[in-house]
């Protein structure tokens, strides 16, 4: 897990830093030492534990270090270039620059390498590159030009391959980005064309780059504060192949930082980079730990008074300029794991620091996540190959239908829309319906007057979407009273909380009939109610029959007299339907929803009695419909279940059994409600005997045919 | 070594160790009634490491001839296997892993074997059950699939047809019963009323801890004999009226020690003993005596006991087959070995001599049965004809051996033959049946014309009305006798299980 130490600085007094901060921090041939060149004309030679300078070197006024200092890992000696052309190099004990050995060279030097194991190099600002030693010897030898005209280096970084020394610079002309790769056991040179991808109209940021086996992995970060990932191949395929190589970038981690500030990039592991640079477009700078492979943010930290956009790293310690103050902090990357990962995202967001610029969804592809699939080596290397610029993801229609969201009117919104669903379905497809539903519900949200009702209409009923992956918009509906759309939310969505669900059932169970009449509902759960109703009569009767029970028969002693009189009646109130079949359909829906019980119960309370009443009679109406058949089913397409039905019907009572008790228009419906659970216990308790009397006729078969200690039998063999 | 014999550290019980095993390292693996497996260093003596398998006993212990893998059984009837594994993948260092638990009893798992290939354990559930060990096996066959085996492959009981007498044997006692009558008739799947009922005539309890290994009653019923591992005894009956008699013979010849199998003669004047040391013995029997005739010695170079023998109806042949080697016959008359049936690769599981044509038929575990003319000494046609065939593939999956082969005496077409889940009739005079007909073809109904009914028929006419089945032979032209064992008896006879605890009850 990737943690961020106590930050310390290492001088108290500012360094000459010029507007472009330092030129430099270099590793020195002691550990923990540090060479820090300033935007001036200091050298200082830091010993970080101690937190305190050994050394200071100054070129002469009127000279200016163009170049860092670094230090030659085989001899000892510093080197640094002024002026662009002139190299001096000194030890510890030299006091005074002026003095030390210097020599002057033919062509402008871009930068000086030195990492241990190796002699240190020298690249040209014409991209030549010569060892120091060959270059000491004869300092004015000619330095031919590599790189084109107006081509400038960007960045640079030098290697050791396989304990071969490699230098990879790029260049920038006309914003297009070349990468070269200097070998130096066989001096070959290759030369890649950086393909941006999509987004020609940023400008690379910074750059860093690691070792991954075959290639060079160079990160750079753009000014839309995504990070893109490039493989280079160390060993090119083909180097006789006169067509210069293409590589292209893809994706990596996406806005990480606001792209218009200045940010800075550096690679720490193999999984782990750090980012300089304000997540947000308002916020302060940060430093923050980003996992790659996990697409995490690790750790963060504030840095309020802002850096310079630099930010270098050397074994445990990240170096960057915090205001004026040079500050080391301290990193330490431990085995990480998916779950510590996780965990440590959520403290993250727990702990209120601004740094979570976007959420990562492991489940499903969203965005970055699509491009991470595509990261293993062997596609890439497939892309290199037939680099194809058509072959693009899908996730620019999608950003470009939000923008569209963003600002059009509902019928372009919609002629979009339709096209977008026209298109192939994405493995992301859901996500990205849920991004749109999204985008279109935080428009509504804004903007009062904007619903677009057909849009969202269509995005539902593409059966992807569900309402933890658009969370608004069934409030939004609720806002606007659109029961059509709740009805098909309800169909639809298989994960609605029960307070939204409760919401649905009092709307429908309070809006007016002649409103009703005027909507457009899905009738497909109540098709045949009202005009069945008359031919069901007759196969009501024959239904009680069939069920071998009938209540106007039954023998139970306590049963109510004065009810047993009137249940032809009460057969002429239920069969009519209480509800006009709108209405019906619309309450059939909240019946197929999912709910937990407990959850429910509380929300019940809310609802009026009368409507709770209606409901009652609606749900006790399908309950005489249901018994009206042998397979105790409803007609229609889709229609309630008798659980359904009667976990409602139980639900409504234990929620509002008080007043329903008080109020004197609900007391015929309990009456006839108890006469029903009355009449079924005593099925049940006729069905318990005739169980016990089958159970003794088994029992009897049983011992028929049980062979007893000794038999005799007569047998017919073939 | 001193096991901690606190047990479970309350109660009083002292632990008890219920087997050790020594490896040839010098690890010594001891299993305890405190639920342990432990591992001790028998150079220094000091324990290694402690495994608590079991709630319960943990009271059997096998080793593997590798020794890089055991298996020890609990009195809860869970089975664990033990493996030798490295502590990480390809490092040297090796260590004791419980790795699987196995649930295929109810009772005590009172032993358990290592094979090769398999982890067999014995219970009190009267259970034996083989697993495979799954990484073990290379071909996915019948093999590779667990065996629960319930009841014995052997003979337990026989039959005096004469007297109409059935002879039980039990691990300490036996049981002479005769069968009931009825005087009525009826057609088919009647129960007759009995005009007469089974008497339990007789029970002879063996002295000592020693189980009955065999026993038989003679084909006249007026002789006993049994043996347990270390005597023999043959006892004489006498029938007067109703009242029974029963006599010692004594003084048995000091060659007659312990018998793993015994058979008398069709006319019950020869006992045969098979004993353990691989000879068979001949005794003359008369009124109340009996006289050694002669004893055939074993094999030279083996010493594999005959566990099956058959005798022909007229005493003039004797078949004997070992565990492994092929079935050897003997001459009666003149006490000399006749002919030695060729090898088989599978044990045999049943042998009998048919009356007159003196044909041996013999069947082995893997189902396949021979027959073999002992005068002509060669397979007779049929039995090439039907190894030529093959037999029917339903017909080679049963579960259970061929434990008993009988004849009738009025059909010598017909062989009837039983394992624990059927019966069957081979009609010799019938074609066999090939994979596409149906081998288990119920009785055809009999309002089908004659002609589908022939055509439908095949050789062999299987049952499965009784089961288990334990025995069953002809006692006479038209009666059989069929000893079931139903499986709930012998349940509601076993102690009950050690009590667990399951979802909170």
């Amino acid at each position: 897990m990737a943690a961020l130490e106590e930050e310390f600085t290492l001088s108290a007094v500012p360094l000459g830093a010029g507007p472009d901060g330092l030129l430099g921090v270099e590793q020195c041939d002691k550990t923990d030492q540090f060479l820090i060149t300033d935007g001036g004309r200091t050298v200082i030679l830091y010993k970080v534990s101690d937190q305190k300078p050994l050394g200071s070197w100054s070129v002469k006024q009127g000279q200016v270090i163009t170049c860092p200092a670094v230090c030659n890992f085989q001899t000892g000696e510093y080197i640094v270039v002024h002026d662009s052309k002139v190299l001096r190099l000194w030890t510890n004990e030299d006091v005074n620059l002026d003095k030390v050995f210097k020599a002057t060279l033919s062509a402008e030097v871009y930068r000086i390498h030195s990492i241990p194991g190796t002699e240190p190099l020298v690249l040209f600002k014409e991209g030549a590159v010569r060892g120091l030693e060959a270059l000491l010897a004869e300092p004015q030898q000619k330095i031919e030009t590599v790189i084109s005209d107006e081509e400038v280096i960007k960045w640079t970084k030098f290697f050791m391959v396989f304990r071969h020394p490699a230098l990879i610079f790029i260049t920038e002309k006309h914003g297009n980005y070349f990468a070269y790769v200097q070998k130096f056991n066989s001096s070959v040179l290759s030369k890649y064309t950086l393909l941006l991808g999509q987004e020609e109209n940023f400008v690379i940021q910074s750059f860093t780059a690691s070792l991954d086996r075959k290639f060079i992995s160079l990160l750079s970060l753009s000014s839309d504060g995504c990070i893109y990932e490039t493989l280079i191949p160390i060993h090119p395929s083909d180097p006789e192949k006169n067509q210069q190589p293409r590589v292209v970038r893809s994706l990596l981690l996406k806005t990480v930082v606001s792209g218009n500030a200045r940010n800075a990039l550096s690679v720490l592991d193999q999984d782990h980079v750090a980012v300089l640079g304000p997540p947000l477009p308002a916020s302060k700078e940060c430093l923050s730990i980003w996992n790659t492979k996990f697409q995490t943010l690790q750790v963060s930290k504030e840095l309020p008074q802002g850096t310079s956009g630099q930010l270098w790293y050397y074994g445990e310690h990240l170096f960057m300029l915090h205001g004026k103050i040079l500050t080391v902090i301290p990193y330490k990357c431990e085995m990480s794991s998916l779950a510590g990962a996780l965990g440590k995202l959520k403290h993250g967001q727990d702990s209120g620091t601004q740094t979570m610029p976007h959420f990562v969804n492991w489940e499903t592809s969203q965005g970055y996540g699509l491009e991470s699939k595509n990261s293993e080596p062997s596609k890439r290397i497939l892309r290199r190959r037939t680099i194809e610029p058509s072959v693009q993801p899908e996730v620019p229609a999608s950003q470009q239908l939000l923008s569209i969201i963003k600002k059009d009117s509902e019928k372009h919104i919609e002629i979009e829309l339709r096209k977008f669903l026209a298109t192939k379905r994405t493995p992301d497809f859901h996500t990205v319906i849920g991004d749109i539903a999204i985008g279109l519900l935080e428009r509504c949200k804004t903007e009062p007057s904007f619903y677009p009702r057909n849009s969202l209409m269509q995005l539902i009923q593409m059966h992807v979407l569900s309402y933890s992956l658009c969370p608004g918009l069934m409030e939004v509906a609720l806002e606007k009273t659109d029961i059509q759309m709740l009805q098909l939310c309800l169909q639809q969505f298989p994960d609605i909380p029960e307070a939204v669900t409760c919401a649905c059932l009092k709307m429908f169970l309070s809006i007016g009939d002649d409103n009703l009449q005027e909507i457009d509902v899905n009738m497909e759960s109540v098709s045949d109610y009202s005009d069945a109703v008359q031919d069901e009569k007759m196969e009501e009767q024959m239904g009680i029959l069939q069920n071998g029970f009938n209540p106007e028969e039954d023998n139970c002693d306590n049963c109510d007299k004065e009810l047993s009189k009137k249940p032809q009646k009460t057969v002429e109130e239920t069969t009519s339907c209480p509800v006009i079949p709108k209405r019906a359909a619309l309450l059939n829906a909240v019946l197929h929803s999912a709910y937990s019980e407990s959850f429910l119960l509380p929300h019940l309370k809310d609802i009026p009695a009368q409507h709770i009443t209606l409901f009652l009679q609606y749900l006790y109406f399908l309950y005489l419909k249901c018994n009206e058949n042998a397979t105790m089913t409803l007609p229609g397409i889709h229609p309630p279940t008798l659980n359904q039905i009667m976990d409602w019907i139980c639900l409504l009572l234990d929620a509002n059994f008080t007043v329903l008790v008080m109020i004197p228009e609900a007391k015929s419906l309990l009456l006839s409600l108890y006469k029903f659970v009355k009449s079924q216990i005593c099925i049940c308790s006729e069905l318990n005997k005739i169980e016990v009397s089958f159970r003794e006729l088994k029992k009897l078969n049983q011992e028929k045919n049980n062979r007893e200690l000794y038999s005799i039998e007569v047998l017919e063999l073939f | 070594m001193l096991v901690d014999r606190q047990y479970m550290g309350v109660s009083k019980r002292k632990c008890i160790i219920w087997g050790v095993a020594f490896l040839s390292d010098g690890t010594v693996i001891s299993v305890d009634s405190a639920g342990k497996v432990q591992f001790w260093d028998s150079a220094t003596g000091t324990l290694v490491k402690t495994h608590l398998v079991a709630n319960a006993d943990v009271q059997s212990i096998a080793v593997s001839d590798q020794e890089d893998s055991f298996v020890v059984g609990t009195a809860e009837g869970t089975v664990f296997h033990f493996q030798l594994v490295s502590v990480t993948s390809n490092s040297s260092e090796k260590q004791w892993v419980r790795t699987k638990p196995f649930q295929h009893h109810t009772h005590d798992v009172r032993t358990v074997a290592h094979s090769p290939t398999a982890l067999i354990s014995g219970g009190t559930d009267t259970h034996l059950v083989i697993r495979p060990l799954m990484e073990k096996v290379e071909v996915k066959n019948y093999d590779a699939a667990l065996r629960k085996i319930t009841f014995p492959h052997r003979r337990l009981i026989s039959c005096s047809k004469k007297r109409q007498l059935l002879l039980f044997q039990f691990s300490h006692h036996l049981d002479l019963w005769r069968l009931g009558s009825t005087v009525a008739t009826g057609k088919h799947g009647d129960t007759l009323p009995l005009s007469k009922d089974a008497d339990h005539l007789l029970q002879l309890k063996t002295k000592g801890p020693e189980n009955i290994i065999c026993s038989c009653v003679s084909p006249c019923g007026s002789w006993i004999a049994y043996s347990t591992a270390s005597r023999f005894f043959l006892r004489r009956l006498n029938y007067e009226h109703d009242n029974l008699s029963l006599h010692r013979v004594s003084k048995m010849p000091a060659c007659l020690r312990s018998a793993v199998q015994i058979m008398f003669s069709e006319d019950s004047t020869k006992l045969f003993v098979a004993s353990n040391q691989g000879s068979l013995h001949i005794l003359r029997l008369l009124e109340g005596s009996f006289k050694h005739l002669h004893t055939f010695q074993a094999q030279s170079g083996t010493v594999e006991s005959m566990c099956l023998l058959a005798v022909s109806p007229d005493g003039n042949w004797l078949a004997a087959s070992g565990t492994s080697a092929g079935v050897h016959v003997y001459s009666v008359k003149r006490l000399k070995l006749h002919c030695t049936v060729p090898a088989y690769n599978f044990p045999v599981t049943a042998l009998a001599i048919a009356p007159k044509t003196n044909n041996l038929v013999i069947a082995h575990s893997d189902q396949q049965i021979f027959e073999y003319s002992i005068p002509d000494k060669q397979y007779t046609e049929w039995s090439r004809a039907i190894q030529k065939q093959g037999f029917h593939h339903h017909w080679l999956q049963r579960d259970t051996p061929i434990t008993h082969i009988g004849f009738h005496p009025k059909r010598p077409a017909h062989i009837l033959l039983h394992d624990a889940y059927m019966f069957c009739i081979i009609d010799k005079s019938l074609p066999l049946p090939n994979d596409k007909t149906l081998l288990y073809n119920p009785l055809p109904p009999t309002n089908e014309s004659d002609v589908i009914r022939r055509r439908t028929a095949h050789a062999f006419k299987i049952s499965k009305k009784y089961k288990p089945l334990l025995f069953m032979d002809l006692l006479d032209e038209g009666t059989l006798v069929a000893v079931e064992r139903p499986l709930d008896d012998i349940i509601a006879q076993l102690p009950p299980p050690i009590k667990k605890k399951k979802f909170g009850t």
